[in-house]
């Protein structure tokens, strides 16, 4: 498996040309304010602004174009290496970017090239505007491309499903010392459980009801504990077992405290028999208990805050994740494997249908990208010592209409219903910031014991 | 028993290199032979010059180590001279008389120096530039010389003129064109970049040639057309290259000037491709196939013949050979990309030229039904990468034309920026 790389992104919008991240370039490079010498180069575009600079590309053609062995891909940084006391000026290089990625410095009289400032990017550091972004995801990529995947091979979910993705990176950092439980949904209906005597993971897994998850894990939890083992029990459900059908086992493990992770794959609804409705439906949302005709417009209540609710249980940890934002994600995965050691932790992690939403298939990542970025989802975690705070705090959220607009199952819905969206939506925020706002109480701990 | 390849690469430069490249992209495992006539890792015959004069370190110009070839499993075979090539045998001969059987052969065996017919130039010592061998010894040669005589203004040429001046040698250039780099640049860019060789002592002789030589001691004595002697302790002989393409006599592979290939680099015989220096392959400003000769040409067709040969599902044809070049001389720099508006058809052509002698700055911009045919430039900034992929891709610059003509390097980056995103 070939390793990946940081990576420099540039958000075109955001950009007011303030040319900051040039100064702050040719500054760490050069001493001097001097634009020339910046490896990043941005010019105007219209109204707006469009950049040139060294994409470290997988494959570079600058590398393959150097007579004189002074480029290099480095397999370790992924940069491309520039090496001044090998380059004899030739410019070749400069024929095979089609980026204006490394450019002749008339100045220094060689080429210049972005070197990512070894992992610190100092034109990123001087981005206010928040058009730069230093991409780390990387690390999420290398560190889990070498744990063992531990389900198998083929599992059956739909086309441009994140929950495949959400499930195997879990497992992958959970490890093999576990115990799965994944009742009726669509993560056994894709094939996690198995068939014919056969699981689909390499870890023992069983499918509860619906009802029994959390109390059936609470007890292989303490039955492994008192043959002294230490393994982790893990549920993978959905939102329709987590809110509805099974939330009575769930709350009562979450108010004992058992030593449970409990992650739940929000898709709003009961999507693998159907599309029904569920606790998490969202208002208006079609589903096809919640028919759109003449007189019916989709759901007509709003979706119950089940990570909120989880907190109000006083669980050692709750957080709400995305996979439009996997570097948050793994954090609050890290931490939820040990909080379930000694407590009870749940993970709400937020997966777009593309089935049952009714959305082209290779949208799945900018939806949740987009539910997060309107204010839809927000992320955050909690802890009993900490209280909740935010995680990705989005201060100039998107218009709500950019979220419904790509999902079939708001198609229909009248401006009243958006109204009503944009107040729930207010709403929600003001009470997860009011949240934030109050301090955490140390004594949890306390208080169960 | 015959030695056998699943994929045999001829040659071991720039072509070669990224055939390999690309064949382990999509085949990890397939057995690779390549073999060069050099006994050295590979290297650049573009680098030559800057071996002669010592800005490069011989043993820090290669462009593989011994760590790659083993890693990426190829057999990498050093001085093995192809003898003959048997295509329906599907083997080659080499000089020492040993046989190597292939699946599918590349031919990417570059072109050598192309020696003019010149009375008494068969009897003289001269140089030619094209192994690491002849850099060095060019190299080795320069303390013991006060005079030189290069013959041939191209590229080549002028970089060992410029290389043997730092070095404090005396300079004349003979070329026959009326211009220096002829071809790339047009009289007023090439006049320029005369002036700046003129005023560091080069003697250039444009538009003329060598009528005879003879000996001179070690060097030798040339007689131009006109009666004018020159003296030399040393000669150059740089007046082109031409494809080396002598082993394939009566292989049943089809050449021209060069190896005749498709758009997918592969010779009219089904299991052989060819590509770089000696591949002839289709323009990209006619059908008519040319010898572009260039080395980011030669990347790119290694890069196709090597996908093709590996059965690459991304193969994509070839683009055609778009003439452009990148040229250093004394601190200062030329580039052009493209053609001039002399080899195009006239309606639709508008040129734009922007010239300031007294800052050796020059800047010409052709353009056909508003898409960029050629940009030229000395000491003027822009990406030729980027002008390169606009002519390929045929961007209509649209609105955006006045900027262009304007700020050429602002505005196609932001262009490019934008198609990318």
């Amino acid at each position: 498996m070939g390793a990946a790389y940081e990576t420099i992104h540039f958000k075109a919008e955001a950009c007011d040309g303030c040319n900051d991240c040039m100064t702050a370039c040719a500054m760490a490079k050069t001493q001097t304010e001097e634009h020339l010498h910046s490896r990043i180069q941005i010019v105007p575009s219209g109204e707006g602004f469009e950049l040139a600079i060294c994409r470290q590309c997988g494959d570079p053609k600058c590398v393959l174009n150097c007579p004189a062995a002074a480029l290099s891909k480095n397999a370790g940084s992924g940069v491309v290496d520039w090496d001044g006391s090998k380059c004899v000026n030739c410019l070749l290089c400069t024929v095979g970017c089609a980026y204006g990625g490394i450019a002749y410095d008339s100045i220094a009289s060689h080429v210049i090239k972005c070197d990512m400032c070894e992992g610190a990017p100092a034109c990123v550091q001087a981005c206010t505007p928040g058009a730069l972004k230093h991409i780390t995801t990387a690390r999420i990529y290398n560190e889990a491309g070498k744990l063992e995947d531990l389900f198998a091979p083929g599992l059956s979910g739909c086309q441009g499903c994140n929950t495949e993705l959400i499930m195997r990176h879990a497992l992958r950092r959970i490890g093999p010392d576990v115990v799965v439980a994944t009742p009726p949904g669509c993560i056994p209906g894709m094939g996690s459980v198995g068939y014919n005597g056969l699981t689909g993971t390499k870890v023992p897994v069983f499918h509860p009801l619906l009802t029994n998850t959390a109390s059936m894990l609470a007890g292989v939890r303490r039955q492994y504990k008192r043959a002294g083992r230490d393994v982790l029990a893990v549920a993978l459900a959905g939102d329709g077992g987590t809110a509805d059908v099974g939330f009575q086992s769930l709350s009562g493990a979450a108010e004992r405290g058992e030593e449970i992770l409990y992650i739940c794959v929000d898709n709003e609804g009961y999507m693998n028999t159907g599309m029904q409705r569920s606790g998490c439906t969202p208002y208006g949302a079609w589903t096809s208990t919640t028919p759109v005709g003449e007189r019916a417009h989709g759901k007509t209540q709003d979706a119950k805050n089940l990570p909120l609710l989880m907190v109000m249980h006083n669980c050692d940890f709750v957080a709400t994740a995305s996979t439009a934002f996997m570097e948050d994600l793994y954090d609050k995965l890290d931490r939820a494997i040990v909080a379930a050691k000694t407590g009870f932790a749940y993970l709400h992690i937020y997966s777009p249908c593309t089935t049952g939403w009714r959305f082209p298939s290779d949208q799945n990542v900018e939806v949740a990208r987009k539910a997060v970025e309107t204010n839809f989802v927000l992320l955050w975690e909690f802890n009993p010592a900490d209280g909740l705070q935010f995680t990705h705090p989005v201060e100039n959220a998107r218009p709500i209409d950019e979220y419904l607009e790509v999902l079939g199952k708001y198609r229909h819905l009248d401006p009243d219903q958006v109204a009503h969206i944009e107040r729930s939506l207010a709403n929600n925020l003001a009470r997860i910031r009011g949240f934030a706002a109050a301090e955490g109480t140390a004594s949890a701990e306390a208080g169960r014991a | 028993m015959m030695q056998h390849a699943h994929y045999l690469i001829v040659g071991a430069s720039h072509a070669a290199l990224s055939a390999l490249h690309a064949i382990r992209l999509h085949d990890a495992e397939g057995d690779v032979t390549l073999l060069t006539r050099d006994d050295s890792l590979p290297y650049s015959p573009t680098v030559l010059p800057y071996v002669v004069s010592g800005r490069s370190d011989p043993g820090r110009v290669f462009l593989r180590d011994e760590g790659y070839f083993s890693e990426h499993k190829v057999n990498y075979l050093r001085g093995a001279k192809v003898q003959k090539l048997n295509s329906g045998e599907s083997a080659v001969e080499l000089a020492d008389g040993s046989k190597i059987g292939f699946d599918k052969l590349l031919l990417a065996t570059g072109a050598a120096p192309m020696l003019p017919a010149i009375p008494g130039l068969a009897g003289l010592k001269f140089h030619v530039l094209r192994t690491l061998a002849d850099a060095v010894s060019l190299r080795e040669a320069l303390p013991r010389i006060k005079r030189a005589l290069v013959l041939g203004g191209g590229l080549i040429g002028m970089h060992a003129a410029e290389n043997l001046a730092k070095g404090g040698v005396e300079v004349s250039v003979v070329e026959m064109q009326p211009h220096v780099l002829a071809g790339y640049f047009d009289a007023e860019a090439s006049g320029m970049i005369e002036a700046v060789f003129a005023a560091k002592g080069v003697r250039l002789l444009l538009g003329t040639s060598v009528a005879a030589f003879t000996p001179n001691g070690e060097g030798c004595r040339a007689k131009l057309a006109d009666g004018t002697e020159i003296d030399a302790d040393l000669l150059l002989v740089a007046t082109g290259v031409a494809p080396v393409t002598d082993f394939l006599d009566g292989s049943g592979v089809e050449t021209e000037r060069g190896v005749l290939v498709d758009e997918h680099m592969r010779t009219n015989v089904a299991n052989i491709w060819a590509a770089g220096d000696v591949a002839q392959a289709r323009g990209f400003y006619s059908s008519e196939r040319i010898i572009n000769g260039i080395l980011p040409d030669a990347v790119d067709q290694g890069r196709i013949a090597g996908m093709a040969m590996a059965e690459d599902p991304g193969t994509h044809d070839y683009a055609g050979g778009v003439p452009l070049n990148t040229y250093s001389f004394f601190g200062q720099h030329a580039v052009s990309v493209g053609v001039h508006e002399g080899a195009l058809e006239a309606s639709g052509v508008e040129v734009k030229k922007q010239v300031d002698a007294a800052h050796n700055h020059y800047l010409k911009i052709v353009l056909k039904d508003r898409r960029l045919a050629g940009i030229f430039g000395v000491n003027a900034a822009f990406d030729p990468g980027i002008m390169w992929e606009l002519i390929l891709r045929g961007i209509d610059l649209g609105d955006e034309k006045l900027a262009f003509l304007r700020s050429p390097q602002d505005t196609a980056r932001a262009l490019m920026s934008k198609n990318w995103r």
